[in-house]
């Protein structure tokens, strides 16, 4: 393929357009279908491309193109601000109590999308800004899950409170803070098993938890590489137990992590932080801008 | 669904669909391309019968070849790779469990040092099928944890040897090196032992899946893929895609968390399910 990257992509589409003054509806369409592929091919879902692609183009057509841009670039400018805008526009931040009184956050989402090891990542980020994190392990289905939290909660540092596998979630969330309470931690953090979003009984566990104590946060964790289903199992989360945010965890993959517009476009909710490796300290803020030139691989 | 022709909105529809599965938009315009072009050369006029034509091009794409589990009748070595999280040890896993209950003698190898708890976990599953697992302590050498499994394999002339290794991104040079590392141990120690390696990917994983492919094929000569997580509503087209660039067949879906989620690969209802809406 001679062009490869999407601004060459777009360039060459405009190669004879210079000089015309204004996009009309057909170079802008022309321009459009290779960011839809851009897209799909970065995951975004195909509603929400299809929402996004019209966006963009009512922006786009009529615009004046003279001079200081190539109409290429001014297709991209378009396309990252609204795909920027969609994003949450600038860094969000974690909500969390004042420092008297404790926070309880509760970490969700699918089997495997690194929510033991981000609870840990999010305990080490809250310690060293001088709060004092607990973490509780929810989690008394998956072989060794207490174990795994345990080990990382030691090389963070952190307390892990623990009652094995044979008592409820609920219960095992509830002594933690009032375990936390007794012994001046500020912040409870809570490692919930992995469960699908269609999993009713397992869903509803967590409901369970919400409606029976205060949980501040409700944080989804979403493997960025996740395709096309992202919005059900973001929308379903949303739905069922509304989350606060989201954390995009892989992110030091090569995926291009469309998943991350795709959760925005349907929860709202703002992505807090992007999981960059299995190192503990690996996590970093979000940045929407970044994030934009990613999915558009730019 | 209602459509009378074969018009644009129609395939615009499986467009759609396939897109919505994770074929990729790449591989979707291939097949879609490919489906116009039969259906003008067939004269076929009814949209039914054009789904159907389309579903059975793709059923007879991803049927397993008849020696895919050849290793099941010999003794054999299953090495099992993939990313973090994809459900890798889960697998093992199930598997042992499965070929215990042929009446094999299974040993599983613990050769995720890395992880924290990864050895843990892998006892409880090899628990679980009853069966021998070969494990060093967290953080030591995993190739040396694959010579002692392999060593222990031909010493108590077991029947299977399943390998669990860390979940590692492909875009990781240092960890693939490791794997090719495992692998070359493997070959050089049991060069006449008949091998397995399988790459496990998530059935929620997008376009990426492919890349992932690519990778660990290269670096271990990948036999076959195990798709994980389909008991949730993602699809796993992406596998269709794999097929079609890497020629690399599916030959497991795991469909849950317990021991007896593990089954043989169906094109059938794989491809059916393609074409199935949620709820
Ligand atoms: N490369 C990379 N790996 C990660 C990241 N976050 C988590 N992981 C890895 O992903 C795998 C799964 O992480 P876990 O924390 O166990 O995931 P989980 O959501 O708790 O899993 P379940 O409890 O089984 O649902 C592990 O191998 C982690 O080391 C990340 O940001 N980058
Ligand atoms: N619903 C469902 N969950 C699964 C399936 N296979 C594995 N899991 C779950 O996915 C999570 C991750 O599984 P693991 O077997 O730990 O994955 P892994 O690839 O070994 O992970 P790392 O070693 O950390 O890279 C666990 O919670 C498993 O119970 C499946 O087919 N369906
Ligand atoms: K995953
Ligand atoms: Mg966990
Ligand atoms: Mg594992």
């Amino acid at each position: 393929m001679a062009f490869d990257n999407l601004s060459e992509k777009l360039q060459n589409i405009f190669k004879n357009l210079r000089g015309k003054g204004r996009l009309t509806e057909a170079d802008v369409k022309t321009a459009l279908k290779e960011v839809k592929m851009a897209l799909l091919e970065a995951d975004v879902n195909f509603k929400v491309v299809k929402n996004f692609i019209a966006s963009v183009q009512e922006r786009a057509i009529g615009q004046d193109v003279l001079n200081s841009l190539t109409p290429g670039q001014m297709v991209i400018k378009i396309v990252n601000e609204e795909m920027i805008n969609m994003l949450g526009g600038s860094a969000a931040q974690l909500q969390l109590q004042p420092a008297g009184e404790i926070t309880v956050i509760m970490m969700c989402g699918l089997q495997g999308a690194g929510k033991t090891t981000t609870v840990a990542k999010l305990a080490g980020k809250l310690k060293s800004m001088g709060r004092k994190p607990l973490l509780a392990a929810c989690d008394i289905y998956r072989p060794a899950a207490i174990d795994q939290l345990i080990i990382n909660g030691e090389k963070q540092g952190v307390s892990v409170f623990s009652m094995g596998d044979k008592h409820k979630p609920l219960n095992i969330a509830k002594a933690a803070v009032e375990h936390a309470s007794k012994n001046g931690f500020n912040v409870v953090i809570l490692d919930t098993a992995g469960r699908l979003h269609i999993d009713e009984g397992m869903m509803e566990e967590l409901q369970e938890i919400k409606s029976n104590m205060p949980v501040h946060q409700t944080i989804l964790v979403v493997d960025a590489m996740t395709g096309q289903d992202a919005v059900n199992v973001a929308q379903t989360f949303n739905d069922k137990l509304g989350i606060d945010g989201v954390i995009l965890t892989k992110l030091d993959g090569d995926t291009r992590g469309g998943a991350a517009l795709s959760i925005r476009a349907v929860t709202g909710k703002p992505i807090l932080y992007a999981g960059m490796g299995e190192k503990l300290s690996d996590l970093e803020p979000f940045y929407p801008d970044r994030m934009a030139s990613r999915i558009l691989g730019m | 669904s209602g459509f009378s022709n074969i018009d644009e909105d129609f395939y615009e529809e499986l467009e759609e669909t396939l897109i919505m599965a994770d074929l990729g938009i790449k591989t979707t315009d291939a097949i879609l391309e490919n489906l116009r072009a039969k259906v003008k050369e067939q004269k076929i006029k009814e949209p039914a019968q054009c789904r159907e034509l389309l579903i059975n091009s793709m059923i007879e794409q991803m049927a397993v070849g008849e020696t895919a589990y050849e290793f099941e009748n010999r003794k054999s070595i299953v090495l099992i790779m993939g990313v973090n999280g994809v459900g890798k040890t889960t697998t093992v896993g199930k598997l042992a469990g499965q070929l215990k209950a042929q009446g094999k003698k299974v040993i599983v190898a613990a050769a995720d040092t890395f992880r924290a708890a990864a050895i843990e976990q892998l006892t409880e599953w090899a628990n679980r099928a009853n069966v021998e697992i070969i494990a060093h302590k967290e953080g030591s050498d995993p190739a040396a944890v694959i010579f002692d499994a392999v060593t222990a394999f031909k010493a108590r002339n077991a029947d299977v040897l399943i390998c669990d290794t860390a979940g590692r991104l492909h875009n990781k040079k240092n960890l693939m090196e490791e794997l090719r590392k495992i692998n070359r141990i493997i070959d050089r120690e049991c060069p006449d032992v008949y091998r397995e390696t399988l790459v496990v990917l998530d059935g929620t994983t997008g376009q990426n899946a492919l890349a992932q492919a690519k990778e660990f094929n290269e670096v271990a000569n990948l036999t076959g893929i195990v798709i994980t997580k389909l008991d949730g509503t993602a699809k796993g087209g992406i596998a269709i895609a794999i097929q079609s660039e890497l020629n690399i067949p599916v030959k497991y879906i795991g469909i849950g968390e317990h021991i007896e989620d593990l089954q043989k690969f169906n094109a059938s209802d794989f491809v059916n399910a393609l074409f199935q809406k949620n709820e």
